[in-house]
């Protein structure tokens, strides 16, 4: 009874730390791509100033905004508060675990977009329409991609559940499974699709003619942008540790003695630290592709999805 | 068997194979010259290490003379040939225009399942570890035809022909462990043969055609027989009224 | 003994391929490709003898092998080989002297032909089902740049379909010659060498080869030689590739080259046959060959040039030699055996009559070909009476050949027999629809007779004619002997 209060409150722990982390990650990010880029750097920390300060920004909405404009922040903010909660940062065998499915996930990303881009909608500026309308593109190649990579993982560890197959890769040990290998390309650029990163988008512009996903939320400022923005700060974070469960799960904690958890924390962070710098290089040699490029470069990774899964078919079993 | 049961070798073998096949998708998509050349070459490249490391994981040494051979014809001396021939003949920055890139895509996908469905009758032969590379030799052989029915750049279709005998050959080294030498000797110097005979032609085209674009092929199809004055010297016949 | 007959008859064309590649724009360079010729076909033909008489021979390096079913075509390729070689001393001349080849040309067309002629006796009588390969390879490789020889953009474009069709289909034959190695190696074990050879492999067919390697093998390998032997849909590359290259060329590709594309498969056919114990091999060559002899026959009607219509006419006849091999039994065997060898004699003699018709009317369009029985009477009857020949008139051989596999198809398959008449009422119509308006009527005026040697065309339709009166007793034994050989029984 004991143990188990101890694994509900690491569930609870693990996802308080996940959405805290967040924006972290989004300032170490932006440190070092200043620091590549010969520009002075902000501090790490400036990610939460900014979020405190919209927090307590006064709120101000379109005259023709409907309940449901006012809703979206907080119904997206919901769904990436769920996801983050399932998916396994420090530690395996959670008690959340148990609804940590992969479908799942995929399901609460598109719930989210969904409503951001019924939000765009809503106002009627053209803007906010025209964002909606690329997103959904981008969205209808990249979904698909995404898929594809889950199930070659899931089908590699028989199983959907997040937290089941990051034990289970931990257990393989290094295998040179090409599958996981276009599997990791595919998921990375769908990564970089979905939240919004060069070469897809580019979350320090605001060139109308270019944006995606700043177009839809344009219109929002205040406590609902602070929502929006952490919003996607944690879908970063999120897309960032599905990665390194699924093909370097490393140093994750299999059990809950204080050693293993920290263990866990220590290497999830340094991962991560190593990652972002990984997304800055890739961020800094890569030039932002016009819109009309977009579907190839997504195409390819539909094709390194569907490779991953023939390469697993073909090559790995029988 | 899976995988993760094999040893390093066996491992190293699956994945330089499907990396192989990785670049045969990256060839039918791509549309410039000098990039297909090179991962043209870079396939040779990942086959001959298979080759070299079949050799050393199932103590064969006779597979390293097919090892040398794909390395000097695949790597070197082919795309070293097509190479000089762009630049010489001034078309270093062709491209063409790719029609139905998805369509494409999932043509490729469908070969590479029916090579699965025809090699899964097969495989149960080899003893071999790594007997499921077959398939992706297979695979390539046909994603090498593919690009050869879709392009219409004389250069592409040769890529297309000489991927297609890097699968052949793949494929006996994996299935067998290569050829009896005296064929697979044989087969090289044919290959090399093609080669040359493929550069003498791209001047020819040029010469006739002034590009090396192949679709504009039309003079001998069955449709268009009836052309006027067609005479096969290329030259007015005595019988002329004029 | 034998042996080294057999080593005469490679090694004079390859050594007089590399002479010719020297001297072969001299004046007597066309005297020296006939005097290549003629010692080959001495030498095959005492050879043929050798294995007559003491059944079928194999090299000590196990490297060769003839019996009686490859040596007759080994003698009809050296013989061909030879009156093409005859034909092709004037023609060629004549081509100089238009400006239509340069001496360059005209030593690279001397020099490949004979080690075209190397690779079709190499393909003949190896062993080794890879080096078969290769040698078919190799035949495409030395006739690619022959057909390109006049350098006019339709010829290069033909070269191009030829090469890249050719091509692709041999690619697909390595592989099926792959997939049978694996099969035999799977079953003798590695660790030998001597796997791909055809003795080795027939020997140990029957003994079970994997069924569903050697199925996948046989497709492929039908495919690949089946683009060679210009089977439909393969077709595409060789009514071009007859019509654009030199006349030389057209005869001894559609008269040779298809041949030793079909004995390959036919040799295929016999392993698979053992192994499979069915007769889907057979099955599948029926169809094909049906396919083939239909649509080529009513392409036929369509032509507009002399060479191209004929060339389609060799679609059609192999296609019926290989549903004659495909059906299979001792008669039909017989025939297919048979039609091979008429066909290519009246095929290749229509190929030389047709050169020299060409050059008499100064192009190969039919409508503007005239009057050649007035202009002279030689080229305009012998075109007449091949035409004659090759749609299966009696008294010649090609009737005979054809009536047998009537004969054979009436037994079998009886209602195959309804489309094989009509095929053959259809092809005839194409034929002489456009050969009576060339052979006969008024001549375009200035029409003037061409300097033709007219011995090959002689020698080949009197051979023809003499295979349609009676087929000799040592060759209709010899014949016997391979149809045996194949299909496991004698037709007698």
């Amino acid at each position: 009874m004991d143990r188990e209060l101890t694994a509900w409150a690491l569930a609870l722990a693990q996802a308080l730390l996940f959405i805290a982390a967040a924006p972290l990650l989004a300032g170490w990010l932006q440190r070092v791509k200043c620091h590549m880029q010969n520009r002075d750097a902000p501090a790490v920390w400036q990610p939460y100033r900014n979020l405190a300060k919209l927090l307590r920004k006064q709120m101000l909405l379109a005259e023709n905004a409907s309940w449901l404009f006012r809703a979206v922040p907080y119904i997206v903010f919901g769904a990436v508060l769920l996801a983050a909660a399932v998916v396994p940062l420090f530690a395996v065998h959670l008690p959340s675990a148990a609804i940590a499915d992969m479908i799942v996930l995929v399901a609460f990303f598109a719930l989210a977009r969904f409503f951001t881009a019924l939000a765009g909608l809503d106002i009627g500026t053209a803007f906010g329409g025209m964002g909606a309308s690329r997103e959904m593109m981008v969205a209808a190649l990249a979904e698909p991609a995404m898929l594809m990579a889950v199930f070659t993982l899931s089908m590699t560890a028989s199983t959907t559940n997040l937290s089941v197959a990051t034990a289970y890769m931990l257990q393989a040990g290094l295998v040179l499974r090409p599958s996981f290998l276009f599997a990791l390309l595919a998921l990375a650029m769908v990564a970089v699709a979905e939240t919004s990163r060069v070469p897809v988008d580019n979350p320090a512009t605001h060139l109308e003619l270019t944006m995606l996903h700043e177009a839809m939320i344009l219109e929002y400022g205040g406590r609902h942008l602070a929502l929006i923005e952490w919003a996607s700060q944690i879908k970063l974070m999120i897309y960032s540790v599905l990665i390194i469960d699924f093909f370097f799960p490393w140093g994750i904690a299999t059990d809950f003695s204080a050693m293993a958890l920290a263990v866990g924390v220590i290497a999830v962070t340094a991962k991560l630290m190593l990652l972002a710098v990984v997304l800055v290089v890739w961020e800094t040699v890569l030039a932002k592709m016009r819109l009309f490029r977009v579907p190839q470069f997504l195409g390819f990774a539909l094709m390194l999805s569907l490779l991953a899964m023939l390469t697993h078919v073909v090559l790995e079993t029988g | 068997m899976g995988i993760a049961a094999l040893g390093l070798y066996s491992q190293a073998i699956i994945l330089f194979a499907a990396l192989a096949l990785f670049t045969s998708f990256i060839m039918l998509a791509q549309a410039r010259m000098m990039p297909l050349i090179f991962t043209f070459a870079w396939q040779g490249l990942l086959l001959a290490v298979v080759s070299v490391l079949t050799a050393i994981a199932s103590k064969h040494p006779e597979l390293y003379v097919s090892a040398a051979l794909t390395f000097t014809l695949k790597v070197v001396l082919i795309p070293w040939l097509l190479y000089r021939l762009s630049i010489k003949l001034n078309m270093q920055y062709d491209a063409e225009a790719i029609e139905h890139p998805t369509l494409l895509l999932l043509g490729g996908v469908a070969l590479v399942i029916f090579s699965y469905f025809v090699a899964q009758s097969i495989i149960h032969l080899s003893g071999l570890a790594t007997r499921n590379t077959i398939a992706v030799s297979i695979a390539i052989e046909l994603l090498g035809m593919l690009l050869m029915c879709v392009r219409k750049s004389a250069v592409a279709q040769v890529i297309g022909f000489m991927s297609m005998e890097s699968g052949i050959f793949f494929a006996a080294v994996v299935s067998t462990y290569g050829m009896p030498l005296i064929v697979e000797l044989g087969v090289a110097f044919d290959i090399l043969v093609a080669a040359i005979l493929f550069g003498v032609f791209f001047f020819h085209l040029k010469d006739s055609f002034g590009s090396l674009n192949v679709g504009q092929f039309n003079r001998l199809s069955e449709a268009n027989q009836p052309m006027p004055l067609r005479d096969a010297a290329g030259e007015p016949s005595p019988g002329d009224p004029s | 003994m034998t042996l080294t007959l057999l080593e005469v008859t490679l090694l004079v064309p390859l050594l007089g391929g590399l002479l010719l590649a020297i001297v072969g724009h001299r004046p007597i360079a066309g005297w020296i490709n006939v005097a290549v010729g003629a010692v080959t076909f001495g030498a095959a033909l005492a050879m043929a003898l050798e294995v007559f008489e003491h059944g079928p021979q194999l090299s000590p390096s196990r490297m060769f092998y003839i019996d009686a079913f490859n040596v007759y075509l080994v003698v009809l390729t050296a013989f061909v080989g030879l009156t093409t070689s005859i034909f092709s001393r004037p023609y060629m001349r004549h081509e100089v002297e238009r400006g239509r080849v340069t001496d360059r040309r005209l030593r690279l067309y001397h020099s490949m032909y004979q080690c075209f002629l190397f690779s079709m006796l190499l393909a003949l009588s190896t062993n080794n089902l890879g080096v078969l390969w290769v040698a078919m390879e190799l035949a495409t490789l030395t006739t690619v740049l022959l057909v390109s020889l006049y350098r006019t953009p339709e010829a290069i474009e033909a070269a191009w379909k030829y090469f890249i069709l050719c091509g692709v289909g041999i690619a697909q034959a390595l592989f099926g010659t792959v997939l049978i190695y694996f099969a035999a190696e799977s079953k003798l074990g590695g660790e030998r060498d001597d796997t791909l050879l055809w003795t080795v492999l027939h020997g140990i067919a029957g003994g079970g080869l994997d069924p569903a390697v050697i199925t996948l093998a046989f497709v492929f390998l039908l495919v690949g030689y089946g683009t060679k032997v210009g089977l439909v849909p393969l077709h595409n590359w060789l009514p071009d590739a007859h019509s654009e290259g030199p006349t030389p060329m057209s005869a001894v590709l559609s008269g040779l080259l298809l041949n030793v594309a079909l004995y390959a498969l036919v040799r295929v056919k016999m392993l698979v046959d053992a192994s499979l114990h069915t007769n889907l091999a057979g099955h599948l060559m029926m169809g094909f060959g049906l396919l083939s002899f239909t649509v080529a026959g009513l392409f036929l009607h369509r032509q507009h040039d002399v060479k191209r219509m004929f060339s389609y006419s060799s679609i059609e006849h192999m296609g019926l030699i290989t549903f004659g091999f495909g059906m299979g039994g001792p008669l039909a065997t017989f025939g297919a055996l048979l039609h091979m060898t008429v066909h290519s004699l009246t095929k290749s003699a229509i190929f030389i009559t047709v050169g020299h018709a060409c050059q008499l009317a100064g192009t190969q369009r039919i409508d503007q070909i005239r009057g050649l029985i007035r202009t002279q009477p030689a080229i305009g009857w012998g075109l007449l009476l091949g035409t004659v020949a090759i749609a299966g008139f009696p008294p010649f051989g090609v009737f005979i050949s054809e009536f047998l596999l009537l004969m054979a198809t009436m037994k079998a398959w009886p209602w195959l027999t309804i489309p094989l008449l009509v095929g053959f009422g259809v092809a005839f119509a194409g034929l002489f629809r456009h050969v009576q308006r060339m052979v006969f009527g008024e001549p375009p005026p200035g029409q003037k007779p061409v300097a033709a040697n007219m011995l090959p065309v002689v020698v080949h339709l009197f051979l023809v004619l003499w295979l349609g009166l009676a087929i000799p007793g040592f060759l209709s034994r010899w014949f016997e002997q391979a149809t045996v050989l194949i299909s496991g029984a004698s037709p007698l």
